[in-house]
């Protein structure tokens, strides 16, 4: 393959249709008239989303030249992967494991990883605070300051479970500034703290929802990339607990999934009759709350977003994709560090 | 390194017709077509020394005529266009 630096091929028009044509892949998407012709030389991976048809033919070229093809369901869930005969990600799986055991190197990724979401949950505080009224305002902005300290001591926290202490405390202020901000319809009680398993309110219902979608298109992330999902370096490692996809994640929650949280209730999208609850007191979505969230998060998925690093915007499907591959880089000992994405807008 | 390939393929006849599919099949495993016949192409030394040969293969020296330009570092990247022209992306993710 050429040395030229090669890219990804991504596929989500629903219906679209690939076929191999000598050393090319031909793209027929519905709705087009034009096909696309694309040079299989320029591509080094193709990664399709839900309804997306390739031909035998381009499967088994990109098996035969080592080109990986991915295949995610419609809503970013890793379903296969096929990566031909040479390949295999063992090295890169060797080095995570390799990382997870040196004490320093985990300790900086996870360090990292804890800035990046502090960082980004300070974006959403600062954003939301302008519209907030004048005392809660006030709120906000000390939170925010107070959140700018905590990544200082990020820098000089001397273990992981100091960390994981920083990352609590900070989770807590986040959702104690949060709560200023919502403005949700007549018969949501007000947000007052985080609460899981279950969440026993419609806010915290709706937060737990948004965070399954998120951790389920980091998850593909991960696996796409060919990273062991379950050997994290902030969540460490325990069995059936996806340790690096929590780890990738904490940088998008307050992003993608607390933000629109916020737009989902502020704009009264969700109200009281889309929320239901169970016996021994946890609360969920109906369908029908459920159905207008996924509608508002495929959308989200499409919505592009800065990335300071690639210099360039990303949808923000695919923001996962670019970190978890930035970690791979890191852990290859291509790049010096791991770089949380961070959000600039 | 950014290059520019247009080809004149003689068809006045059925062997040149035949030709100039096999020259456009053969550019389209190499680059993107922006025009009937012209690609822009990114590629190495390695790739263009192939390209050249088969393209070689292919043409009839006495009727065709291939003009390869290479142009500046990112020069494709810099492309003014007019009409129904469109600039494409060659170091990007493909998102379709």
């Amino acid at each position: 393959m050429s040395l030229e630096l090669l890219n990804t091929l991504y596929v989500q028009t629903q219906g679209a249709d690939l076929r191999l044509e000598e050393d090319s892949v031909r793209v027929r998407l519905p709705e087009a008239t034009a096909r696309r012709v694309l040079p299989l030389r320029r591509i080094d991976a193709i990664v399709v989303y839900g309804h997306v048809n390739l031909s035998t033919e381009l499967i088994t070229r990109c098996a035969q030249d080592a080109r990986s093809i991915t295949w995610m369901s419609g809503g970013g869930r890793f379903l296969g992967r096929l990566d031909g005969a040479v390949r295999g990600n063992v090295l890169l799986r060797q080095a995570q494991h390799r990382a997870l055991a040196d004490e320093s190197v985990s300790l900086e990724i996870a360090r990292n990883v804890v800035a990046g979401k502090i960082r980004n949950s300070r974006w959403i505080i600062l954003r939301t605070a302008r519209d907030a009224a004048p005392p809660a305002r006030e709120e906000m902005r000390t939170v925010a300051a107070t959140l700018a300290e905590k990544i200082d001591t990020v820098a000089s926290a001397a273990d992981v479970d100091t960390l994981r202490g920083i990352e609590g405390d900070s989770a807590r202020l986040h959702f104690a500034a949060f709560r200023h901000a919502l403005r949700p319809a007549d018969g949501i009680p007000p947000f007052e703290r985080r609460v899981r398993r279950p969440p026993t309110d419609p806010v915290n219902a709706l937060l737990s929802y948004l965070y399954g979608m998120v951790r389920g298109m980091v998850h593909g992330a991960a696996e796409q990339v060919g990273l062991d999902p379950y050997v994290g370096y902030l969540h460490g490692i325990r069995p059936a607990k996806p340790g690096l996809v929590l780890d990738l994640m904490e940088e998008f929650r307050p992003v993608l999934a607390d933000r629109l949280a916020l737009t989902l209730l502020n704009r009264r999208q969700l109200r009281a009759e889309h929320f239901e609850e169970l016996a021994g007191g946890a609360v969920q979505l109906t369908e029908d709350g459920r159905a207008v969230v996924i509608r508002e998060w495929q959308e989200a998925r499409q919505q592009l977003w800065e990335h300071g690093l690639a210099g360039r915007s990303v949808p923000a499907g695919l923001l996962p994709v670019m970190q978890a591959r930035l970690l791979a880089r890191h852990l290859r000992g291509d790049l010096p560090g791991y770089l949380p994405w961070k959000v600039t807008a | 390194m950014d290059l520019l390939l247009t080809y004149d393929v003689d068809t006045t006849n059925a062997d040149g017709a035949r030709r100039l599919r096999r020259v456009a099949k053969l550019c389209e495993g190499y680059g993107l077509r922006v025009q009937k016949s012209v690609f822009e192409i990114v590629t190495d030394e390695a790739d263009l020394l192939r390209l050249l040969a088969r393209i070689d293969d292919i043409i009839n020296a006495e009727r065709d005529s291939i003009r390869i330009y290479r142009l500046p570092a990112g020069g494709l990247a810099d492309v003014r266009t007019l009409g129904i022209a469109q600039v494409q992306s060659h170091r990007d993710d493909l998102v379709l």
